[in-house]
C-alpha cells in the first residue's frame, strides 16, 4: 500500500471515523446540514452559542471516513472558541488541505492529521463538508449548505 | 472468435499506468473508452471534411452532409429501425428523454394524468417527467422492484390506468445491472394503447437491440457509453409518433418556412434538430457502432457473461462484501457494499491500486432509498476488461480491508 494512503488513513483518522467524538444532537441550539449532492453524504452540525462563544458543538449524519473524522476533530477543535476564531481556524484548515503536497505544514494541532488530504484533491470536499455546515450554524442561522 | 488481447489493442488509453500500476478501468457504466477507429474518424472528419450540413452547395458541405446522413442510417441499422427519419441525433440519453417529455409529453399529458416509471430509474429518466408533471398537474408513479432488483410486473399491470399517458423505463439498471423485460413491459402497455420509452443508455454496448422486436415507441441512448464521443446520442422514435409531435427547440434547420407571422416546421428528424448539430460527434458515433457491430454484440454479450460469472464468484469470496443487484438477467455491473467501509473510501484506495471504479448514489437516489443504503461501490465492465482485471480489483479490495481492519 502507498505511503500516501497510509498518511490519509492514519490511525487517528480511522479512530475518529469509527468512534466519532461529539456525535449527537444538541437540542435548542442552531444547526445546519452540509450536503454533497455528488455523493449524497450528509452531516448536520449543531452548535450552542453563548454570546459569541461556541459553548457546545456536535454533529450527526452519514458520510465517508474522511468527512466523519474531519467532523469529529472539528468539534474538538472549535469548542470554546469565539465565532471569529472558529472561522479563522476554518480558513487555515482549508488552506492546509488544499496546499501543494510539498509545501511546509502550518501547525493546526490535532487537525494536522488531516493534511494527507492534500494528496487527494477529489477528497477535499469530504474534509470541508462539516466545516461549511459549522460556518452556517455558527452564524446563528439554521439551514442547509451544499458543497456545490 | 473473440480475442480480448486483440480488442484491447484497439484502445490506446488502456496502455497506461496510474499511480505506478497498470490502469484497470472498471467504470464503463459512467463512460466507455474510445477505440482508435473512432479517434481516427474524428481526426479525419475535422482534417478533411469539416463543414456545416444541409446548408452549403460547396463540396465540403456535401461531404459533411453525406457523412452525417450516413451516420443516421448506421444508427437506424444498429437499432433495426424502419427508416432513417426515425433517428434523431441528440446530445445523449438525457436530451432524448427531455425531448420526448417536452414535445410528446407536453402535447399529450394534462392534469390528473399519470406517467409510469420504475424504482430503478436514473435521475435522467425521472426529473424530465417530474418537470412535466409539475407543469401539468400530472403524477409520476414507479413500478416497484424485488429485493434482488427485478421489476414486479404484476404490480406494473396494476399501476396502469386510463390516466397513464406514457411508460418510461430503463432497459438496464446502471446500479444493479438488471436487464428489464422491456419487450414484455412494452407489450402490456401497448395492449392498452400506452406509448413506451426505453432508456437504453446501459444496454446498447452490451447486447443487440432491435426496436421493432422490443415494440417500443421511443428508445434513447448515449454515444459515449458505446465507445463513441461525448455529446452525441440517438433518440429513436416511431415515425407516426414523431410526425405527430410539436417541435422541441426552435432555430435553424428545423423549419419549413419562416415569416414573422408564422413558421411551419420541417418533417422528422430535422424538426427536432435545431441549430448546427454535433456533426463530428454523430460521425464518430457511427464509427463506434460500426466497430461494435464488426466484433458482434452477441460475441460481446457472451464474453461479458463469462466476466460477470467470474466477477460475481470472485467478489463473493471477499469477506464482508455484499453484492447489490442479483437479478437473474444481468449485465456485467457489480455494485457492492463492504462491511462498514464507505464506498468513497473504497474508491480512493482502489484508485491508488490503479483500479477505477465509481462510488456514490450513481444518480439513482430513489433507488438508494429503496435499497436503504446511502451509496454503493460499483465496478462496471466492458468487453475489453479481463479476468485478470477482476482479480486485480479483488486484490485491491484486500488493501481496503487492511486499512479498515
Amino acid at each position: 500500500m502507498s505511503d500516501e494512503l497510509q498518511e490519509l488513513y492514519q490511525a487517528a483518522i480511522l479512530d475518529h471515523s469509527r468512534h466519532p467524538r461529539n456525535c449527537r444532537v444538541i437540542e435548542g441550539g442552531f444547526k445546519a446540514e452540509g450536503y454533497n449532492p455528488i455523493c449524497g453524504d450528509r452531516i448536520t452540525v449543531h452548535v450552542r452559542l453563548d454570546a459569541d462563544v461556541i459553548q457546545d458543538v456536535s454533529f450527526d449524519g452519514s458520510a465517508c471516513a474522511i468527512a466523519k473524522a474531519s467532523a469529529s476533530l472539528m468539534t474538538e477543535s472549535v469548542k470554546g472558541l469565539t465565532r471569529a476564531d472558529a472561522l479563522s481556524l476554518l480558513e487555515r484548515f482549508h488552506r492546509m488541505i488544499t496546499a501543494p503536497p510539498y509545501a511546509p505544514l502550518e501547525e493546526l494541532g490535532t487537525l494536522t492529521v488531516l493534511a494527507g488530504v492534500r494528496r487527494f484533491p477529489t477528497r477535499v470536499k469530504c474534509a470541508t463538508l462539516p466545516w461549511h455546515a459549522l460556518r452556517v450554524a455558527a452564524e446563528a442561522r439554521s439551514e442547509g449548505v451544499s458543497t456545490e | 472468435m473473440f480475442d480480448v488481447t486483440t480488442v484491447r489493442g484497439d484502445f490506446p488509453i488502456l496502455r497506461q499506468r496510474v499511480h505506478g500500476k497498470p490502469l484497470v478501468y472498471l467504470d464503463n457504466a459512467a463512460t466507455t473508452q474510445k477505440p482508435q477507429a473512432v479517434l481516427d474518424t474524428l481526426q479525419r472528419y475535422y482534417a478533411a471534411d469539416n463543414s456545416n450540413v444541409h446548408r452549403g452547395v460547396h463540396v465540403l458541405s456535401e461531404r459533411a452532409t453525406n457523412a452525417y446522413e450516413a451516420a443516421r442510417d448506421t444508427a437506424r441499422r444498429f437499432l433495426n429501425a424502419s427508416d432513417p427519419s426515425e433517428i434523431v441525433f441528440v446530445r445523449g440519453t438525457t436530451e432524448g428523454i427531455n425531448l420526448v417529455a417536452q414535445t410528446y409529453g407536453r402535447a399529450r399529458v394534462s392534469s390528473g394524468d399519470e406517467i409510469v416509471l420504475s424504482d430503478m430509474e436514473h435521475h435522467s429518466n425521472i426529473v424530465p417527467w417530474q418537470i412535466l408533471a409539475e407543469e401539468k398537474g400530472a403524477r409520476v408513479r414507479a413500478i416497484p422492484m424485488s429485493d434482488t432488483g427485478e421489476l414486479r410486473l404484476d404490480e406494473y399491470e396494476r399501476l396502469l390506468s386510463i390516466r397513464t399517458r406514457i411508460v418510461a423505463v430503463t432497459h438496464v439498471s446502471n446500479v444493479l445491472g438488471t436487464v428489464n423485460p422491456v419487450a414484455e413491459i412494452a407489450r402490456i402497455a401497448k395492449a392498452r394503447g400506452i406509448p413506451v420509452l426505453i432508456d437504453g443508455a446501459q444496454a446498447v454496448a452490451h447486447m443487440p437491440v432491435d426496436v421493432r422486436a422490443l415494440g417500443c415507441d421511443f428508445y434513447a441512448f448515449s454515444g459515449h457509453k458505446i465507445f463513441g464521443p461525448t455529446g452525441a446520442g440517438v433518440l429513436y422514435g416511431r415515425r407516426a409518433l414523431l410526425e405527430s409531435m410539436p417541435a422541441y427547440q426552435g432555430g435553424g434547420g428545423m423549419i419549413d418556412q419562416v415569416t414573422f407571422e408564422r413558421t411551419t416546421y420541417a418533417h422528422p428528424p430535422n424538426r427536432f434538430e435545431a441549430g448546427t448539430p454535433n456533426i463530428a460527434g454523430a460521425i464518430g458515433l457511427a464509427a463506434a457502432l460500426d466497430y461494435v457491430t464488426t466484433i458482434g454484440l452477441d460475441c460481446i454479450a457472451s464474453y461479458e457473461r463469462e466476466l460477470l460469472a467470474h466477477g460475481t464468484e470472485a467478489l463473493s469470496q471477499v469477506p464482508g462484501l455484499r453484492l447489490i443487484g442479483t437479478a437473474r438477467a444481468k449485465t456485467a455491473v457489480l455494485s457492492f457494499v463492504l462491511g462498514g467501509v464507505h464506498p468513497h473510501d473504497i474508491a480512493t484506495i482502489l484508485d491508488r491500486g490503479g483500479v477505477a471504479i465509481r462510488s456514490g448514489h450513481h444518480c439513482c437516489q430513489p433507488l438508494m432509498a429503496r435499497l436503504g443504503i446511502p451509496a454503493t461501490a460499483r465496478a462496471s465492465l466492458a468487453f475489453y476488461n479481463t479476468r485478470d482485471e477482476i482479480d486485480a480489483l479483488v486484490g485491491a479490495l484486500r488493501d481496503v480491508r487492511k486499512v479498515f481492519a
